[in-house]
């Protein structure tokens, strides 16, 4: 239901689906990247030109591009669910190709001044392909083996693509938020129940095999997961990131050091402080109180996401609408709990807040489709 | 088409539950979230801020000031100078080349200067400072200050540094401070922490190293804010340590400079002692070096010219040097017998130039000898023949004892480095040292003072200062101690009858009064400065038979190292003794010759606390005497100034 409530027996057209748009769910993304520009501002030791501008710079064609996209009829990108799902696959595979011709392990295609990384733009369009698969499904199939196996591997291809870089931090989310398309659209419990029972095998497998010829994944990774598991073992080392991104979150207390006032982060002990652990300054500098003012902002537009997509009677836009808000919220959640210690560090930035180009845009595309769905819904 | 809506409507249900059970899921992770946010943040927030305190705060030493070093009226012999240093930390530098090549358009810096500190750079650890250039002038200094942000990883610095202004002179006694090594730390049990301090100053030698603990002082600390590179960011505060004690000396600046020069290019020492208290008015040793090379680090070439001089600059010939005192021994030979009442003071012995003992002839070193001759006129003379007699009268355990009274082999406690104890031989020394039974000819060798005997200058200074006194007086250098004089040690008597020593003193008086004396060409004729004194001529080879025959060959014509050492002890004025010195220089000849004209000098000098009228002088001598002391390479007055010393 729109808060503008007169109904329309149409979808709005024209100039009034500027009153259709999700206009909360569009400031509150301001909200947040509002702090993101702070945090920027903070961690350049009080530089705009360091991070917060061009951060502001790309949120301004980020946001054009989320109302061309939400303008647009959600029909069309239906239409071109297949069409992205296979071009972002191609992308990958020529990224792969590219790389193994020798230009080191390639993440991103240079597409003159944009540099184009084809694994976030899958999260966007296997969402798509997934929500077009289960709109075109018929209802009753979609716990039949054979029409569980079609999502099943259009998951598992780019996943795999995506570890080949490697890049275990994204091969995951994809599988998360793939899994979690397909239990909005109703497969049954028993494959999540058999997929989190050979999941739970297959971790014991990988742990298993460590140090063996058949080793399952490499040797740093195999590091990361301990020094998640212990960080204090080696201080000085591998755990000393985590070490240090827990002192700053946990010595800002209740209300924080003060904007600017963050001694790991203003004096350089907090690494990455303008990426994968913004959020520690924030939580240095603004305490409890900042941190959890951030996580309630989240919990509104994932919320305000879910509310949407409830009161969607259009198949493939509530489905997108879920799915994109799941990959939201797996960023967040991945992101969040890898700095507070409660995940492994596997290289997840924190959305709209962290410092980085394509996140950015890739992200207020998929608001783009949220809010296309949600002003072209049935009435 | 009712049951397809109906189909569409049952899958939009379920669509929403699943919505539900999904939003479910991820709710209660992000309640996760906040829960360990708050157990982070709020349970253990004390814990982690005192963890990024640790990170954070860094507890720096401040080095105190090092305390200065006085002579005794207040001039500065060792004291504290501003060090403007700057240093690079290539973490910091991008461009090393590059920042060195901006910095040699500011400073004096040669290519080859560029290529070796490069090379220097890249050998070190990228986060310590390496200096490029110290004790620049304020001017170089401000303008690299200037610059400093133009300059990445190039920082200005200010130190004190160690400055001995008088060079040379007090090199000796004083020694040297140098940055503290591995080697130092390792020889000490309990380090003190700002011993860490990367280049801190320590005593190395002399008085500097030997009052290192009251000197140095204690350290200050401060609490800086560090960033992860350990770059002080800012300081949070600060308590000043406490600056080390001032020393002041015994020592007399002036005097010593003249002591220096008027030893000159000899290899030589001199001690000059006030009779009242027993401190030493100077103490020098020849040819000397400058200190400051040492503290500013000595180049290789620099330190092989002193290693490589034969006079050995390094060597402190007036503690650590020990000599045959020679006939400067025969006061205590005399002593001991005339104590032990095996002869009196007018008795007479003959002397035919010559000892006969078994196969064996001691020789007197006047061939014809000097026929019946007294005490007085043995000391006068320095007949050698007299004193093999005595010895033999009176026994070698009674002369290594009177030795000990008089100074010799005994160590005198004093603050420098390697004090000898000298030898005083006696029966059981040599049984210890060689395992071998004393033989009278030892004895006849050791009353002359050559064979074991061995002396310090300092030695031979006391024993004439003893002598003098008739006291027990200990030499002492240092009179105050952070401001507190210290108090002046009553010197017990010796506890040798006077007459006897008078009797010893009279003859040390004709030494140089005598119409005979060996000195006399060194008397003074100024009723207020008569002296007394003895020379010594010491051997250091032996004369065979076949070269006695043939003529003993003139010391001037051996090679410099075989030439006898010149010894000369003397004290004045004789009635009312005030100044004791000793001379003696190695290699150097005859005591009469060379090492009394020396002692006389420095003795006046010091009587007239300047240099000495020249009427005091023989008239014959006095032109002479005027011409030597005009040309004196004598340092500046102005470098002798008392007042307004600031502790920098």
């Amino acid at each position: 239901m729109s808060y503008l409530d007169y109904s329309l027996a149409t979808a709005p057209a024209g100039w009034r689906k500027v009153l259709h748009v999700h206009w909360p769910l569009v400031f509150l993304i301001g909200a947040v990247s509002s702090v993101g520009f702070l945090m920027l501002y903070s961690v350049a030791g009080g530089d705009l030109g360091t991070w917060a501008e061009p951060q502001m710079k790309r949120f301004a064609v980020g946001l054009v591009v989320m109302f061309v996209i939400g303008f647009t009829p959600i029909k069309v990108w239906k239409g071109l669910s297949v069409v992205g799902y296979v071009g972002t696959v191609l992308l990958l595979v020529a990224v792969e190709l590219f790389g193994s011709m020798g230009m080191g392990a390639q993440r991103w295609l240079e597409l003159g001044p944009i540099r184009l990384q084809p694994s976030e733009l899958m999260k966007i369009t296997l969402v798509m392909m997934l929500a077009a698969y289960y709109d075109w499904l018929d209802p009753r199939k979609v716990s039949r083996p054979l029409w569980v196996l079609i999502p099943v591997l259009l998951i598992l291809i780019p996943a795999a693509l995506v570890l080949k870089q490697p890049n275990l931090g994204t091969t995951l989310l994809l599988l998360a938020g793939g899994g979690a398309v397909m239990l909005v659209a109703g497969v049954s419990l028993w494959y999540f129940g058999a997929v989190i029972g050979t999941g739970v095998g297959l971790v014991s497998a990988v742990f298993e095999s460590r140090g063996t010829s058949w080793q399952l994944i490499k040797d740093y990774q195999f590091r990361r997961i301990d020094t998640f598991l212990d960080p204090a073992a080696d201080p000085l080392g591998a755990g000393y990131n985590i070490m240090q991104a827990k002192i700053a979150l946990g010595s800002g207390g209740w209300s924080g050091k003060g904007f600017m006032q963050g001694t790991q982060s203003q004096l350089n002990f907090l690494p990455e402080k303008h990426t994968d652990f913004i959020f520690n300054t924030l939580a240095e500098e603004f305490g409890f109180v900042g941190g959890i003012s951030l996580l309630a902002l989240y919990v509104l537009i994932i919320g305000f996401c879910f509310l949407s997509a409830f009161g969607n009677r259009d198949r493939y836009g509530a489905l997108v609408t879920y799915g994109i808000a799941t990959a939201f919220f797996l960023l967040i959640a991945v992101n969040m709990g890898m700095v507070m210690g409660m995940l492994p560090v596997v290289g997840v930035p924190l959305p709209l807040v962290s410092n980085g180009g394509t996140a950015m845009i890739i992200l207020l595309m998929g608001f783009g489709l949220v809010q296309s769905a949600h002003i072209h819904r049935p009435r | 088409m009712r049951r397809a809506q109906h189909l569409v409507v049952e899958a939009s249900r379920r669509m929403t539950r699943r919505g539900f059970l999904l939003g479910s899921l991820q709710g209660a992770f992000i309640g996760a979230l906040a829960y360990r946010m708050r157990q982070l943040q709020i349970e253990q927030a004390g814990e982690f801020q005192l963890l990024a305190d640790e990170n954070r705060i860094k507890i720096r030493l401040i080095p105190p000031a090092r305390g200065l070093i006085q002579d005794r009226k207040g001039v500065l012999l060792a004291g504290n100078e501003q060090n403007y240093r700057i240093t690079i930390i290539r973490e910091d530098t991008e461009d090393v080349p590059g920042t060195l090549a901006d910095l040699s358009r500011l400073l004096a810096l040669s290519d080859e200067d560029i290529a070796k500190l490069i090379a220097e750079i890249e050998k070190r650890s990228p986060t310590l400072p390496i200096t490029i250039a110290d004790r620049l002038t304020w001017e170089e200094f401000s303008r690299v200050a200037v610059n400093a942000p133009a300059l990445p990883g190039v920082s200005t610095e200010v130190g004190l540094s160690r400055v001995y202004p008088h060079r040379g002179d007090f090199a000796h006694v004083l020694g040297y401070v140098g940055p503290v090594s591995d080697y130092d730390l390792s020889k000490m049990e309990n380090p003190d922490p700002i011993l860490q301090i990367p280049k801190f100053q320590i005593g190395k030698l002399g008085i500097e190293a030997k009052l290192e603990d009251v000197l140095r002082g204690s350290a200050g600390v401060k609490r800086v804010e560090v960033n992860v590179r350990g770059r002080e960011m800012r300081e949070i505060d600060r308590r000043e340590g406490d600056q080390g004690a001032n020393v002041v000396l015994t020592l007399d600046a002036r005097l010593q400079n003249f002591l220096i020069a008027r030893l000159g290019a000899e290899s030589a020492a001199a001690v000059a002692i006030d009779l009242e208290d027993g401190g030493i008015l100077a103490i020098g040793s020849t040819p000397t070096f400058d200190p400051n090379l040492f503290v500013r680090g000595i180049s290789s070439a620099d330190y092989a010219l002193l290693t490589e001089n034969d006079h050995r600059p390094l060597a402190d010939k007036t503690v650590q040097g020990a000599y045959p005192p020679g006939s400067t021994f025969k006061m205590v030979t005399a002593l001991a017998a005339l104590e032990a009442g095996v002869i009196g003071p007018g008795e007479k012995v003959y002397c035919p130039g010559f000892t006969q003992l078994g196969d064996r002839k001691f020789h007197c070193w006047r061939r014809g000898g000097h026929g019946h001759v007294d005490l007085e006129q043995s000391l006068e003379q320095s007949c050698d023949v007299y004193y093999y007699e005595i010895a033999q009268r009176v026994g070698i355990d009674k002369i290594a004892e009177m030795a000990r009274r008089l100074g010799i082999g005994v160590k005198h406690d004093l603050p420098m480095s390697a004090v000898s104890e000298g030898v005083a031989p006696d029966r059981a020394w040599k049984q210890a040292r060689y395992g071998k039974d004393w033989i009278i000819g030892d004895t006849l060798n050791s009353a002359i003072g050559q064979g074991y005997v061995l002396a310090s200058p300092l030695q031979l200074a006391v024993m004439a200062g003893r002598l003098a006194t008739g006291k027990a007086l200990s030499p002492r250098l240092i009179k105050a101690l952070d401001d507190v004089p210290l108090t002046k040690p009553e010197a017990p008597p010796l506890g040798i009858s006077d007459a006897h020593l008078a009797a010893v003193r009279g003859g040390m008086h004709a030494v140089l009064n005598g119409n005979r004396g060996t000195a006399s060409a060194s008397r003074t004729v100024d009723a207020s400065v008569v002296m007394a004194g003895k020379t010594g001529t010491s051997q250091v080879r032996n004369i065979s038979a076949a070269e006695r025959a043939a003529g003993v060959t003139r010391n001037e014509d051996l090679p410099w190292e075989r030439r006898d050492h010149a010894l000369f002890v003397c004290y004045a004025p004789f009635d009312a003794p005030r100044v004791a010195v000793s001379v003696v220089v190695e290699h150097g000849g005859g005591g009469s010759a060379v090492a009394a004209p020396l002692a006389r000098d420095i003795l006046l000098y010091a009587l007239f606390d300047g240099l000495p009228p020249l009427e005091v002088y023989p008239s014959a001598q006095r032109e002479k005497v005027r011409q030597l002391l005009d040309t004196m390479p004598l340092a500046d007055p102005s470098t002798f100034t008392t007042g307004g010393i600031s502790r920098a």
